[in-house]
């Protein structure tokens, strides 16, 4: 909300300056978001009455003015708008006068005529954007006063940014009652009389949702002058709460809400057919707002009605049908409270939002509106005449808003915000904050104001004390809490760990989005059951990730477009999949290799990273926790049919997966190398072998190599599970140190060198052993896939 | 009889003195020490001799011998550190070239801010926990005291997924569900991934929060300031100016908004503060006795504080990076600064 400094201080004014009020009400949780001056810096410029024109003699459009400005003699000035006439008071800038952007008026000629100044437009005083000839004073303006000091112009234009539980403050009133108390000041209310009613004219008024429309009070005026002027003091200040001046009957029931804080609205009554009703909406029924747009009403929307169609949203915006116009005449002025509850919602649900709605649906005070509607009333006949009809309310006493009464404990008080405080103090605070209070033995009893929609309990009255005194009066302190040992848990790897791995192994982490392109994400994982946003942001942030490739490939992408050509991310979050009707939040750890497989240096021959690269970093991974994995060869749709691995636990479950992105997605997403992935479910991955200490053997181990025929079909890992199988009791390690294929080996078969270490734990290997043991391990691999060995 | 004793050590003497490298000098050794060496010969004529003579001429061999052998070490011992010193030498290398092998990576700067805010609430006993992303309208509003229509819904752009799945707007759901799941004393933080409907200069649709609560008897607002108060100092490692406004959470009561002295100008102003010379960092308060009441906790016997904020903010402050939307693109030459 947007008020003038100048207008807050008509109603209290402490002896401090706009710095150090913007503080007070920053500090006392009414946060100031900007102060801008009400006007630009401009100097030397006063009311000016034109009392003479005559046309130039050289120019068509110039006329040439004598204008008086306070002083002895009348100014001469030349001016080329096209609305000065005789008897019009203007903004006249004098010799010496420096308008806004630092434009000095100096004596000059024009077109061979003297001119002593300048006759201005609202937007060469920089008050408008725009202008269309001079600023038309008030008939009464007085000549040769200073027009800043005319306008008050050297004001401010306070932004408070109000949190949604006050809405008390949504007003000049309320923030001057905040500014009062917290300045331990008296303040007054705007002094609002009764006005004497003219004729007798009303409208019936029938409230159908009593629940939702508490209170209404509706007034007829009639006869109102429809060309009745805005007086400029009321449009500044509506220029300065950034309302638009917009007719006299409109700019009271603006005013009136910046003002008090209620919302009213103004219907022509010639436009009404019989009575008014206050009703939920019916099927089917639309209203024609005020703003251009025609909606469609639902059953749950509140609505006003005459007896022939609903004429307005309650509590969010009018219609257009029965908006008051240039010539309205007689007007049907409608002051209500409307239930939080009933108007909470309604306005986003049709896509508005209004000053009208953003207030109901907090909170207005429920009190306020016979003072409100009488305030209007009273305006609109000092501006545009008429005569007063009766106030028809209809009030629904049970339905209103009532205000209990608080329990504050002294005890519950002290023990939060950490300070003794007397009753004095307490007492002081909530009657300031217009709450009534009763002083009891073990605390007090308070009731809050009509305007308090947020004192509900006793947290809620703390918060008020605390807010008063300022949170930064109370106390810090020091971190008074029971401690207990941390735990240790072990057989869980902390992920921070294999993050740390793959970051030494050079690994970049990246973040990316968990929502994704549908496209990516279907070309992918199309056999994947995707969780759908109902409102994306954009088309290509529309889907639940079920892997993150989607992300990495994307940011991969990023850099190759950008002249990196080695790449490699990992990524920690989840992913999310429709399983069975559920979705399913799993923790992934996903990573992502493309280019060199170490980055450019000297002394190595550059070489690009392979499968091997990447299931080694696998590999180091599950080193950490020490569990067995085995990597199966398997069909995943986004990678490549022969290298393509399966990751599973030795008891089958689906730990993750690691292979080349399949070369057509490849060239599909625009890489022009290949890529290689790896995901693991990070529940699994992190699921740590407590080691068991195992007796070392105090005799020596021996060592023997074997280079073995296999078939080209026969995986590395069926031999050395063939070989575990053999459950030798000596075996300690198998390695794998070459593979060959080519001369002397037949062409459907490879060479496979492994070197095996056995170890006794009881003795030292004789030669004949160690030969029964290798002869032994030999056969069955010769049975079990006809391995032989290579001569 | 051949040369005599002083011939054959004045060519000995020579020879050493001639001898350039190791093994000419093992051949020299062996031409006069060896089993036909010049001076075993001269020892083996001494038989000849009767035994007065055999000693006075021994002695003069002896000598004469040990002269050489002297000599003959002092020359190896010459011919080693020249052989070593060639070696050292030629094994010399450009010890500016640049080492070899696998580079090291680095955190994204997001998990480097959240590990360190980790560590410090972890360093007084906070436990870290985590919660899901999709949550349920209850978890992420109605337990919080934020039921359907109310205004501060409209703060939260949400994300829906039906009318009761939403991605979770903050980690203040996970507040609820370790209350749910466990009794007082709490002492939690819940970092994690957070999102909103809403995209522009200064907003990503998502980004990372920590929520922190503790609950126990006699927790009061000064607990709050102190724990936030020492948590902003000791992450900005620096005695900054922190202070607190009223401000308004539906879930916490007295609720507050907490400001730092901007860590740009110091306080000074500057377009960073808005010229104010203060930087929101954070929004705490106590744990609203409604929010307990969802999760059966006596407000009566128990009262607690929570706290969040947003932690590519605070690294933007920490690093002085200007835009957030750099988090999200992964553009390597940002990511490796944080290395």
């Amino acid at each position: 909300m947007q008020i003038s400094e100048a207008w807050l201080r008509e109603y209290v004014n402490p002896a401090i300056s706009t710095e150090q009020l913007v503080e007070q009400l920053t500090m006392a949780g009414l946060e100031v978001d900007s102060v801008t001056p009400a006007a630009a810096q401009f100097s030397g410029v006063v009311v000016g009455e034109v009392l003479a024109i005559e046309q130039h003699p050289d120019a068509d459009r110039l006329r040439v003015c004598q204008v008086a400005v306070g002083e002895a003699e009348p100014l001469q000035i030349v001016c080329g708008a096209s609305n000065v006439q005789v008897g019009l008071r203007i903004p006249a800038a004098l010799i010496g006068a420096v308008l806004p952007g630092d434009f000095k008026i100096k004596k000059s000629k024009l077109r061979g005529v003297e001119s002593s100044g300048m006759l201005c437009s609202e937007k060469e005083l920089g008050l408008a954007a725009d202008a269309n000839g001079l600023m038309e004073l008030a008939a009464d303006a007085p000549v040769g006063v200073d027009i800043r000091d005319y306008l008050s112009l050297n004001d401010n234009i306070i932004e408070v940014d109000l949190t949604p539980n006050r809405a008390d403050c949504l007003s000049v009133e309320g923030i001057a009652r905040e500014v009062a108390v917290l300045n331990k000041m008296d303040w007054s209310t705007t002094q609002v009389a009764k006005s004497a009613v003219t004729h007798t004219d009303t409208l019936t008024v029938s409230v159908k949702a009593t629940d939702a429309c508490p209170r209404y009070l509706g007034r007829l005026i009639k006869g109102i002058n429809p060309k009745a002027e805005t007086p400029l003091w009321m449009q500044e200040r509506l220029r300065r709460s950034s309302v638009r001046s917009l007719s006299a009957v409109v700019d009271v029931t603006n005013y009136v809400l910046i003002e008090l804080g209620q919302p009213l609205h103004a219907f022509d009554a010639a436009k009404l057919t019989g009575n008014i009703n206050v009703r939920y909406a019916q099927a089917d029924e639309s209203v024609a707002l005020l703003n251009g747009q025609t909606i469609k009403l639902d059953k749950e929307t509140l609505v006003i009605a005459d007896d022939k169609q609903a004429l307005a949203l309650a509590g969010v915006m009018g219609g257009s049908e029965s908006a008051v116009s240039d010539d309205t005449q007689d007007v049907f002025l409608e002051c209500a409270f409307f239930s939080p509850q009933s108007i909470a919602g309604k306005a986003r649900n049709y896509g508005l939002h209004t000053d009208s709605s953003h207030r109901f649906e907090r909170g207005v005070d429920p009190t306020l509106q016979e003072r409100a509607i009488e305030r209007a009333t009273q305006l609109i006949i000092d501006i545009a005449g008429g005569s007063i009809g009766a106030i028809t309310d209809v009030t629904t006493a049970s339905t209103l808003p009532q205000r209990t009464a608080v329990l504050l404990r002294k005890q519950r008080l002290e023990k939060t915000l950490g300070i003794a405080l007397v009753n004095e103090q307490v007492v002081d605070i909530f009657q300031r904050l217009g709450m009534s209070i009763q002083t009891l033995a073990d605390g007090w009893s308070v009731t809050p104001p009509g305007c308090r929609f947020d004192i509900a309990i006793e947290a809620d009255l703390i918060e008020e004390i605390a807010r008063i005194i300022g949170y930064n009066n109370l106390p810090n302190s020091s971190l008074l809490m029971r401690s207990e040992l941390g735990k240790a848990t072990e057989a869980v790897l902390e992920l921070d760990r294999a993050k740390d791995l793959l970051v030494d192994r050079d690994y970049q982490e990246a973040i990316t989005y968990s929502f994704v392109d549908e496209e990516i994400q279907q070309a992918i994982a199309p056999d994947d059951d995707v969780v759908r946003l109902k409102n994306p942001i954009s088309a290509d942030l529309s889907v639940m990730r079920t892997t993150l490739w989607c992300g990495l490939l994307k940011a991969a992408l990023h850099n190759t477009n950008r002249q990196q050509n080695r790449v490699r991310f990992f990524e920690t979050g989840l992913r999310f999949v429709n399983k069975d009707g559920n979705t399913q939040q799993q923790k992934m750890l996903s990573g992502l290799a493309l280019g060199s497989a170490y980055s450019e240096q000297w002394g190595n021959a550059t070489r690009k990273v392979d499968f091997f690269d990447v299931k080694a970093d696998v590999q180091a991974l599950f080193s950490l926790t020490g569990i067995d994995v085995q990597f199966a060869p398997a069909k995943h749709p986004s990678l490549h049919p022969g290298q393509t691995a399966e990751i599973l636990s030795l008891q089958g479950e689906k730990i993750g997966w690691l292979g080349m992105l399949h070369p057509t997605l490849e060239k599909q997403l625009g890489f022009d190398t290949q890529v290689f992935l790896f995901e693991l479910d990070q529940d699994l991955l992190l699921n740590k072998q407590i080691p068991k200490f195992k007796p070392l053997s105090k005799y020596p181990s021996v060592r023997r190599d074997l280079a073995l025929i296999v078939k080209e079909e026969i995986a590395v890992s069926e031999i050395i599970n063939c070989i575990k199988a053999c459950a030798e009791p000596t075996l300690q390690d198998i390695v794998i140190f070459d593979i060959y294929r080519g001369k002397g080996v037949e062409e459907d078969s490879k060479s496979v060198a492994l070197s095996i270490n056995i170890q006794d734990f009881s003795q030292t290997l004789t030669d004949s052993e160690i030969d029964a043991i290798f002869s032994r391990l030999l056969e069955t691999l010769t049975t079990q896939i006809s391995a032989k060995l290579r001569d | 009889m051949s040369a005599t004793l002083e011939e054959i050590l004045a060519q000995a003497l020579q020879q050493l003195r001639d001898t350039q490298d190791l093994n000419q000098l093992d051949l020299v050794r062996v031409h006069y020490l060896g089993k036909k060496g010049l001076f075993t010969l001269q020892m083996k004529e001494l038989g000849a001799l009767d035994p007065e003579q055999r000693r006075a001429a021994g002695q003069v061999i002896n000598q004469a011998k040990d002269q050489f052998q002297e000599q003959l070490e002092a020359k190896k011992d010459l011919l080693q550190n020249a052989a070593l010193e060639a070696r050292l030498a030629s094994e010399s290398i450009d010890v500016t070239l640049p080492g070899r092998g696998q580079a090291v990576a680095g955190l994204h700067p997001v998990t480097t801010t959240l590990r360190r805010i980790s560590k410090i609430f972890a360093s007084v006993g906070f436990q870290v926990v985590e919660g899901p992303e999709i949550e349920d309208d209850y978890h992420n509003f109605e337990a919080l005291n934020i039921p359907a229509h109310h205004p501060a819904r409209a703060m939260h752009d949400t994300f829906y997924f039906d009318a009761h799945t939403v991605l979770r707007t903050h980690t203040s759901p996970v507040q609820i569900r370790v209350m749910e799941s466990e009794k007082p004393p709490l002492k939690v933080i819940a970092p994690g991934r957070v999102y909103r409907c809403d995209s522009d200069i200064t907003h990503t649709p998502m980004f990372h929060q920590v929520e922190g609560f503790l609950v126990d008897t006699d927790v009061s607002f000064a607990d709050l300031k102190g724990v936030v108060y020492e948590f902003l100092r000791a992450f900005f490692e620096k005695d900054i100016q922190v202070r607190f406004r009223p401000s308004y959470f539906p879930f916490t009561e007295p609720s507050a908004e907490v400001d730092i002295e901007c860590v740009m100008c110091g306080g000074e102003g500057c377009r960073v503060c808005s010229h104010t010379g203060w930087l929101e960092v954070m929004g705490c308060g106590m744990i609203h006795p409604e929010v307990f009441k969802a999760v059966n906790i006596d407000s009566e016997i128990y009262s607690g504080f929570a706290f969040g904020m947003g932690v590519e903010r605070l690294a933007m402050l920490r690093y002085g990076i200007n835009d957030l939307r750099l988090f999200f693109e992964n553009d390597l030459k940002f990511l490796e600064q944080f290395n």
